[in-house]
């Protein structure tokens, strides 16, 4: 199962967190500290895994994409195929690249909750649920506007960060 | 344009909510943070702010929301928010959509699902899974993922299972995984549900047959046998995807739901493992998904690879095999990093099917081996340390010590540092080269290792080869003592290491008389200087300048007082650590005695002797007798003490200290009799001596009898105590050396034949030869490949051919035979065909003309056939027959004798082995604790009674 997903900036900073096995703050913190250290001493064109024994457990691994100031991470342990988690990236980039156009660090600071439901509609319980960018997409727009009918003012981001981008 | 940009989002960000503006100033500030501290503070304000404002009782729903994002962020950032927890938990409860989504997300962020709020929760969840809406009911379980504990499950379980029937796919494949959630919390909460699962694989959208998949996985890994009915579904399913006959939506860079092709293929991996029937099924599918499978894409790798790895699970079929192995060397052969790690990886899976598949691609493996990826290079080590075999455990092993010398993750040290140690005790050549690899690896890793392995090279040197070959004992030592004085100069050496290095100075600094006493004990007293704080190397180093004395005294030479060795020994005697005090003690005690009488005590080089214990200690009745005429109170037997709890005199109270629970007693006391006993002469010594025959832990029992006696005129006492203290501690080391790992105790020359290690050392000389020669002619016509590497590819894949001869010597009986065991028994008849080709003698007459006569051939085939000598030579086939003949019939020979010889070697030792021996299936356990029992002897802390109690019965 996929143990955590983490973005994390290249300064070292936690963007986004979701741990799907119960991680207390302060271990959450060893771990992106642990993570952080791991990859920011890997060269350039080398491959995208690396060991994560010592964090999560025997077995477990990590698979990242450098995406010009983030770093996004998946964990998992061996049931999970590494090539496959890091297609599973992609999607994941997709999604947030087609949600903000031109995803950027401070999309995903300020909307850390979108992401969430973004990642619930792809990973349910660490197993992977959907892969396709434009269902999740989907689900995801169900949910801004059943959201947005539910309360008289916007609340949702992305319409206007929309607006902005065009 | 680009800045604009970021301004209209900044914009946005603040027309989000009102007051986001607050949220932004916050990641902004934090962003320009310059420290950590300042960082800390910026975000203990904001806390400050949030917690006052949400004791606010009417605050503004909205507001809300924001606030408790900013909670999450703020615990994102590893600090405190547990204040809002219980906002979260109320604002999940919300009826607005959008509130209870944020409700529930900050519950799941925030919340363990062991946490007490999480009972206040599941009534909301209850609720929601109920509801009309069926974005409530999604959100309500992914709630349910994330938050149900095993004893919350009953209370959404009903619910759960209703949903599988919901008529939105969406529903129906959360509801599957949240089943999935609740058996992996709680598998006997489920158990009556896994039908379902059959089920929902017949859904008729494909998404939710996905997501079943996954507890199937989960299932059929724990249990394969009762799901074998559904290989014939799952391959046509697997059928149907792969030709593309699910809805384009599920295509994912032209390939068709890769993801559910990955699960399925995973699963049949685990149905078809050693199932040749099942297996069958699958051969057709795998085939064809091999040949569709198209390499350019990653997700296409990502399904080849997970082809291989099915193949290399199951049944083996030469036709599928084939197709895996060509993938794999597409894998190596690639640029991409990515590949290559797979392709290492598919490769270590293949060559437990047939090793010689990893001979074709050598070069890439060495170059996996030196590329700057650390990712990769771990990968190959893994895959080295599977193929290695007694013929390139040499250099394997230096490999890795190299790479081990440079790491500094200490969790991967550790790892490989027990590989190395593993693989050094499984396949060393020698055991000069065994000692020299101990030596490196305690050096650089000392700290991480397993003390068993301490423990294993200590016995080993005292052991010797197992063999009756006094000299090379001798030998063995004598180097094992140079290297440990040389090792000593370097400034920083770990525990572990210098233990062991104190040992072997003290049993046998002065055996070859090439040291004189006064030198090593010079050089030990300089180690427990050194080492002040370390009461462990020191307790070492006393005990082994006690041994060195004694065995110049036992000898009749005299040795003088070093003065640092007596200001050692004063410290010491006034130290903290009793058992350094005792050490202490027992070393001037010693001086006063005889030369008979220190010989008796310490007689030189029995560290492997069995000592045998008469657990009545009769030698002392004489004493106790006298004792009980004095007035003593006579023995009262455990059980008739703890039946009756009365009479608690200063005795027994002593003896509560002794109590094996070693846990607080709650009761209260008694109070003490009125006609109390009078005092006994020595009360503390009869109450604690019938203590040694129970629970022998004696040791700190003792120091103090002997303490105290000390000064008595009775030496004749003294001497028996410190006998039987010194017998009861070096039971530990006969115990040892009959429960330990066999390698090196067993006496298995009679079985390995002289004429089989005859063999092993020809098959290390051809390979030198081999090399030689393979490097000479490569040479000349591969000049792109560096020579460098040709000898490493040379010594790590040559000679497989010689490997089973060579692993039929080494000199692990058990293990052996398991090998012959398990290359013979399912497949006898190959066994018998590979043995005659494998002759290693022969293989001397490689670096033959035949090779460098044929300068036309393909490089490669020829380096193949350089390295694989078993393929190419048609020399060494020559005297198979005879040989094969003979062998096959030895080896199994070797195994049915097996038992024979633990027989004839228990009755040796005598008592103790023959119950051990009994003990068959503790021997694990009892290992371990064993491991323990000899840091108890060294430090004893009597925490581990158990051990004593099986060994006695």
């Amino acid at each position: 199962m996929i143990r955590a997903v983490m973005v994390i900036s290249t300064q070292g900073k936690p963007r986004l967190l979701k741990f799907y096995e119960f991680q207390p703050p302060e271990k959450q913190q060893e771990i992106v500290r642990y993570v952080y250290g791991a990859l920011s001493e890997r060269p350039e064109n080398v491959s995208n895994f690396v060991d994560a024994d010592s964090v999560f457990g025997q077995g477990t691994r990590l698979v990242y994409k450098h995406m010009a100031t983030l770093y996004i991470v998946f964990a998992f342990d061996s049931s999970e195929n590494e090539l496959a988690m890091l297609d599973l990236i992609q999607v994941f980039v997709q999604t947030l690249d087609k949600c903000f156009k031109n995803v950027c660090e401070l999309d995903v600071i300020f909307n850390f909750n979108k992401l969430h439901t973004i990642l619930d509609e792809m990973i349910l319980g660490g197993q992977v649920i959907e892969t396709n960018s434009d269902q999740i997409l989907k689900h995801v727009d169900d949910i801004a506007r059943i959201e947005k009918s539910s309360s008289t003012t916007s609340l949702v981001p992305k319409s206007i960060s929309a607006r902005f981008g065009r | 344009m680009e800045q604009l940009k970021s301004l209209g989002r900044e914009l946005a960000m603040g027309s989000q909510g009102g007051s986001s503006k607050e949220f932004l100033d916050l990641v902004k500030s934090i962003g320009e943070a310059r420290s950590k501290s300042e960082e800390d503070r910026i975000i203990l304000r904001e806390l400050e702010t949030l917690r006052r404002r949400l004791s606010d009782p009417d605050i503004p729903r909205r507001k809300m929301k924001e606030y408790l994002l900013r909670l999450a962020y703020a615990e994102m950032l590893g600090h405190d928010a547990s204040f809002g927890y219980i906002h979260a938990v109320k604002m999940a409860h919300d009826d607005n959509i959008m509130l209870k989504r944020t409700g529930y997300l900050t519950v799941a962020l925030f919340l363990d699902d062991g946490h007490d709020l999480i009972i206040l929760i599941v009534n909301t969840i209850q609720k929601d899974l109920r509801s009309d809406n069926y974005l409530v009911v999604c959100a309500a379980l992914v709630a349910v993922c994330k938050l149900i504990n095993e004893e919350t499950i009953p209370a959404v379980l009903p619910q759960v299972v209703e949903l599988l029937n919901h008529p939105k796919e969406a529903v129906r494949k959360k509801a599957v995984m949240a089943l999935h959630r609740f058996h992996q919390k709680s598998p006997s909460s489920v158990s009556h549900l896994v039908s379902n699962f059959r089920k929902r694989l017949c859904d008729n959208d494909p998404g939710v047959m996905g997501a079943t998949l996954c507890p199937l996985f989960d299932l059929i890994s724990d249990d394969a046998s009762s799901y074998k009915d559904l290989v014939v579904s799952l391959v046509s399913i697997l059928k149907q995807v792969a030709e593309k006959r699910l809805p384009t939506t599920y295509d994912y860079h032209h390939m068709p739901a890769p993801f559910i092709q990955i699960k399925l293929l995973k699963i049949l991996a685990l149905l078809g493992s050693g199932d040749k029937q099942a297996s069958n099924h699958m051969y057709a599918v795998l085939t064809e998904i091999f040949r569709k499978c198209e390499s350019s894409s990653n997700i296409g790798n990502a399904i080849l690879y997970e082809c291989v790895c099915c193949v290399s699970s199951i049944y083996p079929n030469p036709k599928v095999l084939d197709a895996a192995i060509e993938a794999t060397s597409k894998f190596l052969k690639s640029e991409s990093h990515n590949l290559k790690y797979m392709g290492i990886d598919a490769l270590g899976r293949l060559i437990r099917i047939n090793p010689d598949i990893a001979e074709e691609h050598q070069l890439a493996v060495i170059d996996c081996l030196e590329d700057p990826d650390d990712t990769l290079k771990r990968k190959t080590f893994e895959l080295l340390y599977k193929m290695t075999k007694s013929t390139n455990v040499e250099v394997i092993v230096d490999r890795m010590i190299d790479y081990m010398i440079n790491i500094t993750d200490n969790h991967y040290k550790t790892e490989i540092a027990s590989r190395c140690v593993e693989l050094a005790e499984q396949f060393a050549p020698s055991n000069q080269w065994f000692i020299q690899i101990m030596n490196k690896v305690f050096e650089h890793a000392g700290d991480l290792v397993n003390p068993r392995v301490a423990h294993n090279l200590m016995r080993l040197i005292a052991e010797g080869f197992g063999e009756d070959d006094e000299g090379a004992d001798t030998q063995l030592r004598s180097s094992a003592v140079a290297s440990y004085l040389r090792i000593l100069g370097e400034p920083k050496l770990p525990s572990l290491f210098l233990q062991v290095i104190c040992w072997v100075l003290g049993e046998y600094g002065t055996a070859d008389g090439r040291h004189s006493a006064s030198y090593i004990i010079g050089k030990l007293c300089d180690v427990a200087e050194a080492h002040s704080s370390d009461d462990t190397v020191k307790a070492y180093a006393v005990s082994a300048i006690m041994k060195i004395f004694a065995f110049e005294f036992a000898t009749g030479r005299k040795v003088e007082m070093l003065p640092e060795c007596q200001t050692l020994i004063d410290e010491v005697l006034a130290s903290h650590s009793t058992d350094l005090q005792q050490r202490a003690y027992e070393f001037q005690a010693l001086l006063a005695l005889s030369p008979q009488a220190i010989e008796n005590v310490m007689p030189p080089d029995a560290s492997c002797e069995d000592i045998e214990i008469d657990t009545c200690l009769p030698f002392l009745s004489n004493y106790i007798n006298q004792a009980i005429e004095n007035g003593a109170r006579p023995y009262i037997s455990e059980s008739e003490r703890l039946g009756t709890v009365n009479t608690i005199t200063p005795a027994s109270a002593s003896h509560y200290q002794q109590d094996p629970a070693h846990s607080l007693r709650f009761e209260a006391y008694e109070l003490p009799k009125p006609r109390a006993p009078p005092p006994s002469i020595q009360p503390s010594s009869t109450s604690s001596l019938p203590t040694i025959s129970s629970d022998l832990v004696p040791v700190s029992e003792a120091t103090y009898t002997t303490r105290e006696e000390q000064y008595n005129p009775k030496v004749q006492t003294l001497a028996d105590q410190i006998s039987a203290e010194i017998g009861v501690r070096l039971k530990l080391e006969g115990v040892q050396k009959k429960w330990g790992q066999q390698t090196y105790s067993s006496p298995s020359a009679p079985s390995t034949s002289s004429s089989s290690t005859q063999k092993a050392t020809n098959g290390m000389v051809t390979s030198d030869t081999i090399r030689q020669s393979s490097l000479d002619s490569r040479k000349q016509q591969i000049p792109e490949v560096s020579a460098e590497k040709q000898r490493l590819a040379a010594s790590l894949f040559g000679k497989k051919a010689a490997e089973r001869k060579t692993q039929g010597s080494t000199r692990r009986p058990a293990k052996e035979s398991q090998h012959a065991v398990a290359t013979s028994a399912p497949e006898p008849p190959e066994e018998k065909v590979v043995v005659p080709a494998v002759p290693p003698p022969d293989l001397l007459d490689l670096g033959e003309p035949s090779e460098t006569a044929t300068p036309t051939i393909d490089p490669f085939k020829q380096l193949e056939g350089l390295l694989g000598p078993a393929a190419g030579s048609d020399v060494a086939s020559a005297p198979s027959p005879s040989v094969g003949a003979v062998k096959t019939p030895d080896l199994m020979s070797m195994f049915t004798e097996t038992p024979s010889i633990v027989d004839s070697k228990s009755s040796d030792k005598g008592v103790v082995s023959s119950t051990i021996a009994k003990k068959g299936p503790n021997v694990k356990e009892a290992l371990q604790k064993d491991a323990t029992a000899r840091q108890v002897g060294v430090t004893p802390s009597g925490n581990n009674p158990n051990l004593f109690k099986d060994l006695l019965g």
